[in-house]
Order: structure tokens, then sequence, then C-alpha cells
């Protein structure tokens, strides 16, 4: 089932024109910011199919630059994304992508950000499949499938036996059930994405105690139903480990 | 949620006693995992922002973005104050409400995606008018919406709802089958008789395409939405009136999928084809490319 629930249909609530066109896309961004954890110092989006053809008219820009400062699809202040965002000293670039993808409405952002001395690079793509509702369909370069309705926790380790099971081994003693799961990986031992997305929040503590297990890099956690942290939309909710 | 077609939703709901309404309620809460009361304040909450896109569309200035479209609500409102409305003053309104929220969604302000924003005025505008007329209760406007999303859970899974995918018989077509379905739930009909006018509703719509005036949520959405509220009020009618969709809904579903499936991707959402590919608008988008 693509779609969910009955908020899936009726809902979101959202600023105008377009729920694919606008609110999916705000939400398509969000998530890659929520991914990212901090506001990118640049970010290049790219447009493919009915996206391409009639982003500017729609707002698809404007929307997703929203996303990226971590704004839900109803807040007032999307009109205005371009220049807050420039004044958050976020560089954005707008291109518009060849080649077939497989859905109509398909965006592709790459994230980039130098701070703390730390060069980082994430690149997401996400499709908006009509009311507002995504399918996060790629995450560097390892394919998802979510939809974002959930909390995701999004973890990056190696592709060694077990690890898996310490995940799920974590959720089992925190009584948090998962919804949906996929694993991809690059190629065998080599580096892995496992996606859980989840019925219920999970706390710091857990995020921190799936970060000590043996062979895992990075978890984050997405959540595109709660406001975000603060007005400067800096998400608090994301925690990194390193091996 | 325990039902994939709207004859299991309707079986389910005879066998449970319940209407789609409180069923939906229901599911909902066993899906989401959320007390059945803060899903149903999430909804109250959603039509609160629907009237309010109902009023502001009537007494705001509405112009869009692109300066192509704005204030038709008003002045379909201002002629029927005249009485001069061939459609009479109920269905006048609804569609009157309807291009209001279009405008609101045009010129960029808050409203729900019912199911996309889109198709965003054809529910509050059948929804809001039909509460003025017959005197009810915010509660069982909300159980209505709850019902609305029920019909609609099942087109968006077993078709689509978005115009990119399937043209704008996904969009105002299954907005028009949701309305129409629940207004006869909203007046005392059988969820079968609402099933009916499921069918029927989206039988007037097949084959629509989507053909947005320089990619633009303007032209024709906007009268469309206006023309989509009418048709709701007549499929409802006609169900209550013990009308049937011989061709089941469930199966007029699936010919929505078949004929959006089969739509040149000119006639979905790409401004490449139909209205917006006419000489007049092919000027309006090289107009607006100038502006810039």
């Amino acid at each position: 089932m693509r779609f969910k629930d009955v908020f899936s249909i009726i809902g979101p609530a959202m600023i105008g024109p377009s729920s694919s066109h606008t609110a999916g896309a705000a939400r398509i961004g969000r998530f890659a910011r929520q991914l990212f954890g901090a506001a990118p110092e640049e970010a290049d989006i790219t447009f493919y199919g009915s996206f391409a053809a009639t982003y500017e008219g729609h707002g698809t820009d404007i929307a997703i630059v929203g996303g990226l400062l971590d704004w839900q699809t109803d807040d007032p202040r999307i009109p205005n994304s371009l220049q807050i965002a420039v004044e958050q000293g976020i560089a954005v670039a707008f291109r518009e992508g060849r080649g077939a993808f497989s859905h109509p409405n398909t965006a592709k952002l790459l994230l980039r950000s130098q701070s703390e001395g730390q060069a980082r690079e994430l690149a997401v793509t996400g499709t908006s499949i009509g009311g507002g509702n995504i399918e996060i369909t790629a995450i560097d370069g390892f394919s998802v499938k979510l939809t974002g309705i959930y909390p995701t926790l999004v973890i990056r380790h190696k592709d060694w036996t077990g690890v898996v099971a310490s995940v799920t081994d974590v959720m089992r003693r925190s009584r948090t059930n998962i919804a949906f799961m996929s694993v991809d990986r690059k190629g065998r031992s080599g580096d892995a994405l496992t996606v859980l997305e989840l019925d219920s929040p999970i706390t710091e503590a857990l995020i921190a105690e799936i970060g000590q297990i043996e062979s895992v890099s990075t978890v984050h956690i997405v959540n595109l139903q709660e406001a975000a942290a603060d007005e400067d939309g800096i998400s608090t909710n994301t925690q990194e480990e390193q091996p | 949620m325990n039902f994939r077609t709207l004859d299991e939703l309707s079986a389910l709901c005879e066998s449970r006693g319940l209407s789609i309404g409180k069923l939906m309620v229901e599911e909902q809460s066993a899906e989401s995992g959320r007390d059945a009361g803060l899903e149903f304040r999430t909804m109250a909450d959603y039509f609160r922002i629907m009237k309010e896109a109902v009023q502001r569309g009537l007494t705001e200035d509405t112009t869009s973005r692109s300066g192509l479209t704005g204030r038709d609500a008003q002045r379909v409102m201002e002629f029927g104050r005249g009485g001069e409305l061939s459609l009479g003053e109920h269905a006048g309104n609804a569609m009157a409400y309807a291009l209001a929220v279009s405008e609101i969604n045009a010129s960029m302000g808050r409203i729900i995606a019912t199911p996309t924003a889109g198709s965003c005025g054809i529910i509050p505008g059948v929804f809001v008018s039909s509460q003025e007329r017959f005197g009810w209760s915010d509660e069982h406007m909300v159980y209505g919406l709850f019902a609305a999303g029920a019909i609609g859970y099942v087109i968006a899974n077993n078709s689509f709802v978005s115009g990119a995918e399937g043209g704008c018989q996904a969009e105002v077509g299954s907005a028009i089958g949701m309305a129409a379905g629940a207004l006869v739930e909203l007046r005392g009909g059988t969820p079968k008789q609402a099933m009916h006018a499921v069918g029927l509703a989206l039988k007037n719509t097949l084959g629509l395409i989507c053909d947005p005036v320089g990619g633009l949520v303007e032209i024709p959405c906007i009268v469309r939405n206006g023309f989509g509220s009418v048709t709701a009020l007549a499929a409802a009618d006609m169900a209550l009136a013990g009308v049937r969709s011989v061709i089941p809904s469930d199966e007029v579903i699936q010919v929505m999928l078949e004929v959006g499936s089969a739509m040149p991707e000119k006639h979905r959402e790409t401004a490449g084809g139909g209205l917006a590919q006419t000489p007049t608008g092919k000027a309006i988008m090289s107009q607006l490319r100038k502006k810039k």
C-alpha cells in the first residue's frame, strides 16, 4: 500500500499551490536536511520529469528549500524561503536533469558542508507520489524505499554478520516496533545502509547505543511529523558516532 | 487498514454496524497506534483550516502569484446575491466555496490537500456549504471527512491521486468521488449507497487530462474545482435517490488506472499539451517567462 493512512489522503495542511510539487517537495527537502543533521552550506538540487518542466510555476524550488530549512509543509515562511536560505548562508543551485526516472516527480539533492573542519556530503533522491506523500528512493547511492511518515533510523555500517541482529535487539529490548525495514549494500562485506521505519519515536540514549555497535559508523533519525527543534531550525535529534 | 476495496469497506461497515466515518476513525487509530480522540482532533483541526480557507477566499484578495486568476469565488457570490444563479443558492454556494479554497491555494495560502492541493476546493466546497444548509455539527462533519478519507484511501492505493501519474481524473476526479460518497453518508445514506455515489462520480471524470497553463495550479484547475463540487452534489443525489453504478465502483477505479496509465506524458502535468499548448496558453507561458 503506497498510501498508509487517512492523513495521507486528507492532508497535509500545507501552503499552496501543489501537493506533489510543493508539499511533497518540502518533505523531500526536510528529509534530506534532517538526515544531513544540520543546515548545509551548499545544496545542489536537480529536478526531473514534471518537476523539471514546471518547478518555477509551482514553487517547487521555494518549497524544497523550505524543507531544507527544516520547516513543515504549512509553514507560513515558505513563500520567502529562498531569501531566508541566503540569510542563513545556504548556497542553493537548481538544475534540470535529463534521463529516465521511474517516476515523473523526482528530485535529487546533493548537500555539502565544510564546517567543524570536516567536509561532509550527502546525496538523497526522492519522488513525490501525490497528495504531499513522498518516497525516498536513494541515499548516497544505496537503494531505499521509505515514506517519511514514521520516525526513521538511517544506519551506516559494514556488511558484517550480526550487525542487523544487534540493531534489532536494541529495538526489542526497548519495545520499539519496526514497521518497515530495508538493507542495501555496495558489495559483500562492504559498506551497507540499514533503514528502520518505527512505530514510535526513539530516545537519544538508544540512538547512542546503536552507534556503539561494532562496524556501525553513523546513526541518524529523521522525524517529519514533528516541528523543528528551535526557531533556527537546527535539528537536535541527530547523533553521530565515529568508530 | 482492514480493507483494500470499496466493496470490502462497505462490507466491513455492515458487519461491524458502523458508518464509514466511525469505522475509519477506528482503523486509523489501529494503524497509527495513537488514541482515536487524538486522530479525531487532528481531523477537526483540518476542518477548521478548510472553513478558514473558504472564509478567506470569499473576502480577501486572492490574486495568484502569476496574476492570472483571483476573486472568481467573489464574482459568483455577488452574482448569486441577485438571485441569478441557475444552480440555485445551495449548489451555487458549494461552487463558490470550492473556487474560494482553490484560489487561496493558488495565492500560496494555507489549505488541506484533499487528496491533493490541485483538488483542494471540492471537499470544503461540498462540506462547508452543506453544513450551513443542513445545520450539521462540526463533529458530524469531521466523521464525514474520515469517510471521504476512507474512500480516497481505496482510490489512491488501487489507482493514483496525482496529475503527474494519472491526469486530472486522478486529482479532481478522486476528490469528487470522495465528496460524493461522504455526502451520501452525511445525509443518512447507507455505506452501499455511498459506494454507488463514488462510482457514479468517477465515471463522469474518466479521461480528464492534466494540462495546467504555464504549469500553474490555476487554469483550468480552479474552475474544475468549482464544477467538481457541483458534480459531487449531483452524484450524491442520484445515489440517495437509488440510482446505482451498474459497473461496480471498484471496477471504475481500475478503469481510471487503465486510462491514466495510457495517458501521454504531455497530458500529465507537464504543461506539454492540452490547454497549456493552445495559442493563448503558449502566449501566457511566454509572458510569464518574460516577467521574471
